[in-house]
């Protein structure tokens, strides 16, 4: 046993000599003190990385069989739209890699939102982890990016006409719009030349950026440190080796206790994707399983949820504004409503970061906030007549939101300075 | 705090609310009757297999509600060859868009195209198979009550009769059918069924897997959650 023992620490230490193996094992993970106290809300950073390892892997296998080509087949069916249905009937397991793929997108938002809220909850964006932060907003949008070339892929109804809505609206900008989409496009409208430039950026460019910016996103986390619920720093109170009091090495614990948030995500997605891998039309959109016909507008094109919030601030815009149509008015404000979580850092003025510690003021305009979010999101999802309860009108309770939603970000350096806050504890507490 | 964030997550249910609405009839459930699936298929190859394709669909996946090779290729398939091919049909679609006015779609997934929030896609072709009348301002002669001004014909009125929309906008059956009412909505259920099976073929393994995966996974948490507990009980 010895010998074997000796002979694998002969094998590690030639490896460190030319390779810093144990270093980044103990940096990252064994020697990597993480807040002992963190709770619900930090799971979802783990899971993240599981949902894009599993997207990548399923990927990899539809692009296997995934054929990106408009062209209709002798039965009149265009091919990349026969192709996901061979994957879903004609290959071994091929409707499982699929409907993991289609579930890990929404999963994805799922996942992704709530791992952004955690920042908004314990002040997790503020010095000096900004660019923890600004690496996070870059992950959202590439993500943002990679669903939309991903949805034009089926090429059913949505698929084409979700991305002939979007590709239309930069033909609002003024003077280059029309070119600019027709640029994006490769064609007058949305073809193939479409198809295979969204199946490359999809497969290969978005991944790419996706995983260097999850990289950057952890090595800037790994070198300031986890926040916690409490918002305090748990590198000002170190025992006599240098070791933070509050922390405690990631691997083992985080490691163990993250294995049961990933058993648990797993049983969530596993009932969608068993029982029920449509979402209600929700995550796969029931029009889409007719096949893309450009002759054929559908009577109601909505996006996938996911997008939806930032699709009502864009329908929001119905003015025009220094004689520039009112839709250009919408794409920036589509445009703004995601990039203004990139200025929280500066915006936030309170003197405490976690919500543990700040004041009723915070508490109900982030609440509102939310809610508004969510009604925004399910708006998205409708048609612009649409009326609550048969009578109350939308659109603009969908104005007034959207209005609030920047008006909250916006004031913030006001109100998060005013607000009656509790004073921060000396120590992280295990409530 | 708690409470705070419930009431965030819960205040969006009460955004639900309705809309303009379509009444459809909800469908039997056929999905683990082999013999009702396989009438459906064989009312399915008989009366829509000659417009509509079902070219996703090869012949011999029809083994999964219960019939042999032979039994395929002796009762089901009148134009292909060999038992692997898929359901593919002679017509031209320059021709029957001419005819038509647009080419008949394939059906292999038209169960799941036509869900919508008003009921599944069975709900809907069991509705829309049921509900054609006679309109003779219709090139056709047929409109339906929920694909109005629709293309096809009633192809299955012989068997159904010839219904006629009244003043109170109910359908009433003026001349009868070969068969009789139930007889009629059973084989349209059987052929709803089979339409069904056809838009997710994997859709009965896909659920009794989850089963085992789900067990699996409550397995998987108690031991998980062992593990966690016993790494973290010199932690306070």
């Amino acid at each position: 046993m010895s010998k074997v023992n000796a002979m694998l620490q002969g094998t590690l230490d030639w490896v460190d000599a030319r390779f810093p193996l144990t270093a980044n094992w103990k940096a990252h993970l064994a020697e990597y003190y993480a807040p002992k106290n963190f709770n619900f809300w930090y799971f979802f950073g783990s899971l993240a990385m599981l949902v894009l390892a599993i997207q990548v892997i399923t990927g990899i296998f539809l692009t296997m069989h995934y054929k990106p080509d408009a062209a209709l087949n002798a039965s009149g069916v265009p091919v990349a739209f026969a192709s996901v249905e061979y994957i879903m009937r004609d290959v071994p397991w091929g409707w499982l890699i699929r409907y993991m793929h289609s579930t890990g997108a929404s999963a994805f938002f799922v996942v992704v939102y709530l791992h952004m809220f955690r920042g908004l909850l314990y002040g997790s964006y503020r010095k000096p982890r900004e660019l923890i932060w600004l690496f996070g907003i870059g992950i959202f949008l590439c993500l943002m990016g990679e669903a939309f070339f991903g949805y034009l892929l089926p090429w059913g109804q949505m698929s084409f006409w979700g991305a002939q809505v979007i590709v239309n609206l930069f033909s609002a900008i003024p003077l280059i719009g029309n070119d600019l989409s027709i640029w994006l496009r490769g064609d007058y409208v949305v073809g193939d030349a479409t198809l295979n430039r969204f199946f490359a950026f999809h497969v290969i460019a978005m991944p790419l950026v996706l995983i260097g910016l999850v990289g950057a996103h952890i090595i800037a986390l790994h070198e300031v440190g986890s926040n916690n619920p409490d918002g305090v720093e748990i590198k000002k109170k170190k025992d006599a080796n240098g070791i933070p009091l509050d922390g405690i090495p990631f691997h083992p614990y985080y490691s163990v206790k993250d294995i049961v948030g990933v058993v648990v995500f797993l049983f969530v997605f596993s009932i969608i994707v068993f029982f029920m891998p449509e979402g209600g039309g929700y995550f796969l959109e029931y029009n889409n399983f007719f096949p893309a016909d450009p002759l054929v507008t559908p009577p109601h094109i909505a996006p996938v949820w996911y997008f939806t919030p930032y699709y009502s601030l864009l329908r929001a815009v119905t003015y025009p504004l220094f004689g520039i149509d009112a839709k250009f008015w919408g794409v920036v404000a589509m445009g703004a409503g995601t990039l203004i979580f990139a200025f929280l850092p500066w915006l936030d003025r309170s003197p405490v970061k976690s919500i543990r510690y700040r004041g009723p003021l915070t508490k109900w305009l982030l609440g509102i906030w939310v809610v508004g979010f969510f009604i925004l999101g399910f708006l998205g999802t409708k048609d612009p007549a649409y009326k609550f309860f048969g009578f109350i009108p939308g659109a603009p309770i969908a104005q007034l939101l959207s209005v609030y939603y920047f008006l909250f970000f916006l004031t913030m350096p006001v109100w998060s300075s005013l607000d009656r806050c509790k004073p921060e504890p000396d120590r992280v507490t295990m409530k | 705090m708690k409470k705070f964030l419930t009431a965030i997550l819960f205040a969006p249910v009460l955004a639900f609310a309705a809309g303009p609405t379509l009444h459809l009839d909800s469908a039997p459930d056929r999905s683990s009757d082999m013999a009702a699936l396989q009438n459906g298929a064989k009312v399915f190859v008989n009366y829509c297999l000659n417009c509509h394709s079902a070219s996703y669909m090869r012949y011999n996946r029809l083994r999964d509600i219960g019939l042999t090779d032979a039994q395929i290729k002796d009762n089901l398939m009148f134009t292909a060859e060999k038992v692997g091919e898929p359901m593919k049909i002679a017509m031209q679609r320059a021709e029957a868009k001419a005819w038509f006015g647009a080419a008949p779609p394939d059906l292999t997934i038209i169960a799941r195209a036509r869900a919508s929030e008003f009921g599944s896609g069975a709900d809907w072709l069991y509705t829309y198979l049921r509900t054609f009348y006679r309109d003779e301002s219709r090139p056709t002669g047929w409109n339906n009550v929920v694909f109005e001004n629709v293309g096809m014909p009633h192809v299955l009125w012989e068997l159904q009769g010839e219904q006629v929309m009244g003043a109170d906008h109910k359908l009433t059956l003026a001349r009868p059918g070969k068969m009789k009412p139930q007889e009629y909505d059973a084989m349209v259920g059987d052929l709803v069924g089979f339409l069904k099976y056809m838009g997710e073929p994997v859709g009965e393994l896909r659920k009794k897997l989850g089963v085992v995966v789900l067990i699996f996974l409550a397995i998987l948490f108690v031991f998980a959650y062992a593990l966690k507990r016993e790494y973290w009980k010199d932690i306070h």
